[in-house]
C-alpha cells in the first residue's frame, strides 16, 4: 500500500459549525447580552489518505461528520483548520436531491450541471444521449425539472455524475435510487465505474450489504474522530457490533 | 489574478445558464418576450401619467426622460435586491458543487443586462418618434454603462456577502431601495425641481441618481456628462468591485455553513 499514489491527503482536519449562525438586526437589537457562542464540531482533528483506486466505504451515526467531511472534500465548505490535497484530481460529489433549477428542462440541466463539474459545453454534449438513456426519463427530458417525481430527480442526478466521471467521486447515499430496476442498474455501473484503477471512490452508505461488496477499505467516524480505519469485514463487524 | 481565472472557466457556465434563465422565462409566461418591451412601457406611461397629468410637471421629450430612468434603474434595482439572497436561492447549486459565488452576481447581470439592452433599443426607437436631434455625445452612453456595471457589481457582491449572514437585510434594502428610487429622479428632474444646493448633492453622491443623469445628457439632450464625476464613480465602482471579491473569496466556503 505504501507504494501507490495517493489520490486524496487530509491533514488534521477540523470542521466546525460555530457561530456562522446567521442573526437578524431585530434579534441583536433586543438580545444586549451577547448569545453565547454555540460550537458544534462536526470534524475534529481528521487525518488520513486514500491512495488512487481505492474504494473506500465511510460509516457512522447520523451526525458523525460523514456528509460533512464529504463536503469538504469536494471543496464545498472550508476546513476551520487542516489541509485536503486532492493532487490536482477533478471531483463529483454525488447526492440525494442533487442541485438542479427547478424551471429548467432535464436537457438544461444536464448541461448546466455537467459544466459546472468541470466539462466543457462539448465534452457534455457527446454525453448528454448516454445520460438521457440512462436516466430513462423518455419525454419528460424536455419538461422543467420541476415536474419530476423524486425517484426521476434522483435518477437524472445519479446518471449525470456516472456518465460524466471524474478523477474521484464522493458518493453519499445515492445507491438506492429509483425502482428495483433502476437500483440494480445504478449498482451495475457503479461496480464498472469502480473498476477502473485510476478512480478513487469514497462511499458513504448505511448499508452494509453495498458496503462489503463494493468497498476495498473501511472507516468509521464516530463524534467526528475516526474510530477505526481498515479493511472493509473488520471495521464492519465492530462497527455492526458496537450499533447493537 | 484568481478573480480572471475563475471568470474565464465559468464565462461559458455563466452565459448559457443566463440562457437557459432567460429561455424559462419566455416559456412560462403567455406574452413571453413582449413583457421585456411591455413593462418597461408600461410603467412609463404610468410614471408620465403622474408626472404629467397629475402633477404637471413634464419636461422636453418627457416619455423618453422617464424610460431611459426606468430602464436603468429596472437593471439596478433588481440586480441589487436579488443579490440579497442570491446565495440562499442557489442553493441547490451551492451546497452540490463549488462555484465561485460571484459568479451568481454576473449571471443576475447578464440576464438583466439583456433586458436592458432591449429596453434601450426602444429608447433608441423612442428616439426616432420623437425625432431628439443626435450628435457624436451618445457615444458618452458606452463609458456611464460601463461604470454602473462597476459600481452595480461591486454592491451586489458586497449584498451577497451580508445577505448570507444578516437575515432581514432584504427588509432593508427594500426600503433603501424604495428610498433610493425617489431621490434617483426616475420620474422628474432632479436638477429643476430640488432647489439648490440640494440638488447638486442629491445627483452626485446616488450614483443611481448620477449614472441616470448622465445617460439623458448624452443620449437626449446632447450634453457632456460631468466627466470628473463619472470618473470618481468608476474609481469608487472599481475599488468596491475589488474589496467585495475579496471579500467574497475569502468566506464563500464558510456560506455553505449557514443556509
Amino acid at each position: 500500500m505504501e507504494d501507490r499514489e495517493i489520490a486524496i491527503d487530509v491533514k488534521n482536519l477540523e470542521i466546525s459549525y460555530r457561530c456562522l449562525k446567521s442573526f437578524s438586526i431585530r434579534k441583536s437589537l433586543f438580545q444586549l447580552k451577547k448569545s453565547k457562542v454555540e460550537v458544534y464540531e462536526a470534524v475534529r482533528d481528521v487525518s488520513f489518505q486514500v491512495p488512487k483506486g481505492e474504494i473506500m466505504g465511510m460509516v457512522g451515526r447520523n451526525g458523525s461528520g460523514k456528509s460533512t467531511m464529504l463536503r469538504a472534500m469536494a471543496g464545498i465548505i472550508a476546513p476551520d483548520s487542516g489541509t485536503i490535497d486532492l493532487h490536482g484530481h477533478n471531483v463529483s460529489l454525488m447526492s440525494i436531491g442533487v442541485g438542479f433549477q427547478k424551471k429548467l428542462s432535464g436537457r438544461e440541466n444536464i448541461l448546466l450541471s455537467g459544466m459546472l463539474l468541470g466539462f466543457s459545453e462539448k465534452q457534455v454534449r457527446d454525453k448528454m444521449d448516454e445520460i438521457i438513456k440512462f436516466a430513462e426519463l423518455g419525454r419528460f427530458i424536455d419538461m422543467p425539472v420541476k415536474t419530476y417525481s423524486s425517484g426521476m430527480y434522483s435518477k437524472l442526478a445519479f446518471s449525470i455524475t456516472a456518465v460524466l466521471e471524474s478523477d474521484i467521486m464522493l458518493i453519499d447515499e445515492v445507491l438506492s435510487v429509483g425502482d428495483a430496476k433502476f437500483k440494480k442498474k445504478s449498482y451495475r455501473k457503479m461496480k464498472e465505474l469502480i473498476s477502473n484503477k485510476n478512480r478513487t471512490v469514497v462511499i458513504v452508505s448505511h448499508s452494509s450489504d453495498t458496503l462489503r461488496k463494493l468497498c476495498t477499505s473501511l472507516m468509521w467516524l464516530h463524534n467526528g474522530k475516526i474510530r477505526m480505519l481498515g479493511k472493509t469485514d473488520e471495521v464492519l463487524d465492530a462497527y455492526e457490533k458496537f450499533m447493537n | 489574478m484568481k478573480f480572471f481565472k475563475d471568470i474565464k472557466k465559468y464565462w461559458s457556465y455563466t452565459v448559457r445558464s443566463a440562457k437557459a434563465e432567460l429561455k424559462s422565462e419566455v416559456a412560462s409566461s403567455y406574452l413571453s418576450w413582449l413583457w421585456w418591451i411591455l413593462d418597461p412601457l408600461l410603467f412609463m406611461m404610468v410614471y408620465t401619467f403622474i408626472a404629467v397629468i397629475v402633477f404637471e410637471k413634464g419636461g422636453k421629450y418627457f416619455p423618453i426622460f422617464v424610460f431611459i430612468g426606468l430602464t436603468m434603474w429596472n437593471f439596478f434595482n433588481t440586480v441589487v435586491l436579488g443579490s440579497v439572497k442570491i446565495v440562499k436561492n442557489n442553493s441547490a447549486t451551492v451546497s452540490k458543487v463549488y462555484i465561485p459565488k460571484f459568479i451568481l452576481v454576473i449571471k443576475r447581470m447578464m440576464v438583466n443586462g439583456f433586458k436592458m439592452a432591449i429596453s434601450f433599443i426602444l429608447v433608441f426607437i423612442l428616439m426616432g418618434v420623437y425625432q431628439v436631434p443626435v450628435s457624436y455625445h451618445i457615444l458618452y452612453i458606452f463609458p456611464v454603462l460601463a461604470v454602473m456595471m462597476l459600481v452595480t457589481f461591486g454592491i451586489s457582491n458586497l449584498m451577497l456577502h451580508f445577505g448570507v449572514f444578516v437575515e432581514d437585510l432584504r427588509n432593508v434594502m427594500t426600503v433603501v431601495m424604495r428610498l433610493c428610487f425617489y431621490m434617483s429622479g426616475i420620474f422628474y428632474s432632479i436638477s429643476e425641481r430640488v432647489p439648490e444646493p440640494y440638488n447638486k448633492i442629491m445627483q452626485q453622491w446616488n450614483p443611481a441618481a448620477f449614472l441616470i443623469d448622465c445617460a439623458r445628457q448624452c443620449l437626449i439632450y446632447s450634453g457632456t456628462p460631468a466627466r470628473k464625476v463619472l470618473l470618481v464613480w468608476g474609481v469608487v465602482g472599481l475599488i468596491l468591485s475589488v474589496l467585495s471579491i475579496k471579500v467574497v473569496y475569502k468566506y464563500e466556503n464558510s456560506y455553505v455553513k449557514v443556509i
